[in-house]
């Protein structure tokens, strides 16, 4: 076992100001454009501008990357993966919403 | 090495049927599935659950498991014996599709060693390859980290420990342990991801280095909430404190401030501190929550200074008369 510093600096946080190309957002999730594109017209993912120029924000990578592991363990098509990642982000943001007027 | 009980896991009897093991399979996975799930430990789990799914899916790899006997119990520990996989092919690799970091030192000595082919082995290629070099980038790890609500306010370095597999010298996949410290930037909120350039698992022959995302989350906190990036505390007041206004020390994840309540605040108000949250590139805001708290009148003293409350205002807190008999 070893220990290393990232000594780069701070890293980025991928929010979404940040802007990714569809190359970029490959490498980012590691899966291929082909993929990427299903997601896009799926509608789970919006990039900016016409498909030449997509730009997509930081936020996408979790998306893709959770569409693509619950396609891969739990056998849903990828309509399926679109409703479960809207219902889980709703989920999600009521739970943060229910901790805070609960107060525990 | 610790023996694993895969039927165990999966919840299943030795002599299950097939197709049984797939729906049992499913089952679990949806319930521990870390993107889903809200159980503790989920990952340990959903890992588990795949191991076991892995080697009992497969008939080869399952009778091969089965030839070990049911004498063990899960955790007891485990040596295979010598060529106790001999007259077995594995004709999927041992592993498939899945992560091999995941799995156990168990399944590794079983299915795991060179006598087996590595089917799909997370894209790790060869270096060498028909005689030309070939190079390749590394892949990228993904994994989530838990920090606290004033590790994002302040920044912060915290430890974590990644798992990789990667190629030996001897060309045998090995599982690698290391520990890395990793700087939180300022502002990062709830399920954000971070980029670590160059830290994913290493490439092949001069191929980069894959990076490292890290999902943030944050550990519950005693006093602050967060919502996004807007932060909520909850401040309890003496009732005097409420009705005739206040100025209050206030420790905040930001520092201590001398918060003014303003006279007559209600519970339940709230007193917006601009740009106080969480400092994302928008600043979030936070909101001091107001909790009137009433005193219980123990003495003679606290008593009698109820009843002057109490004729000192014409006050009915279900703002209705009861001396109302009409309805």
């Amino acid at each position: 076992m070893n220990e290393r510093e990232t000594g780069e600096g701070t890293p980025a946080i991928l929010d979404e100001t940040i802007e990714l190309t569809l190359s970029e957002l490959c490498r980012a999730s590691g899966l291929p454009a082909d993929h990427i594109i299903a997601l896009v017209e799926e509608g789970i993912i919006e990039p900016r501008g016409d498909v030449r120029s997509w730009r997509f924000s930081g936020i996408c990578v979790r998306r893709v990357r959770r569409v693509y592991s619950m396609e891969r363990d739990l056998g849903v098509n990828l309509a399926g993966a679109a409703l479960a990642i809207d219902l889980l982000e709703e989920v999600e943001r009521l739970q943060a919403r229910l901790r805070r007027l609960e107060g525990d | 090495m610790e023996y694993k009980d895969y039927y165990q896991i999966l919840g299943l009897k030795r002599d299950v049927a097939q197709d049984e093991i797939k729906r049992a399979y499913r089952k679990l996975a949806r319930k521990y599935h870390p993107d889903v799930s809200k159980e503790e430990d989920a990952e340990t789990h959903f890992k588990e659950v795949n191991e076991a799914y892995e080697v009992l899916k497969d008939p080869e790899k399952r009778a091969a498991y089965d030839q070990l006997g049911n004498q063990w119990n899960a955790g007891q520990d485990f040596r295979p014996p010598p060529d106790w996989d001999q007259g077995f092919e594995f004709h999927g690799g041992g592993y498939t599709e899945v992560d091999p970091e995941a799995f156990s030192d168990f399944f590794e000595s079983l299915f795991g060693h060179a006598g087996f082919s590595h089917g799909g082995f997370g894209g790790h290629a060869h270096g060498a390859r028909g005689g030309h070099r070939f190079h390749a980038h590394g892949n990228n790890t993904y994994a989530k980290i838990a920090i606290e609500i004033e590790d994002s306010y302040h920044g912060a370095t915290r430890q974590i420990t990644l798992k990789h597999s990667e190629l030996g010298a001897d060309g045998k996949p090995r599982i690698r342990e290391r520990k890395l410290n990793v700087k939180i930037p300022k502002g990062v909120t709830e399920g954000q991801q971070i980029r670590l350039a160059g830290q994913g698992e290493p490439g092949v022959g001069e191929g980069k280095p894959g990076d490292l995302f890290l999902e943030i989350h944050f550990n519950p906190h005693g006093r602050y909430r967060v919502e996004g990036a807007t932060v909520y505390l909850t401040l309890p007041l003496a009732p005097w404190e409420a009705a005739l206004g206040a100025k209050i020390p206030l420790d905040t994840p930001g520092g201590r401030i001398n918060l003014t309540i303003p006279p007559n605040s209600k519970t339940g108000g709230k007193l917006r501190l601009k740009g106080r949250g969480l400092p994302a590139k928008v600043p979030g805001d936070l909101f001091v929550v107001l909790d009137i708290v009433a005193p219980p009148a123990n003495t003679d003293a606290e008593k009698a200074a109820y009843q002057a409350f109490s004729k000192a205002f014409a006050f009915n807190p279900r703002g209705y008369s009861t001396d109302r008999r009409d309805v």
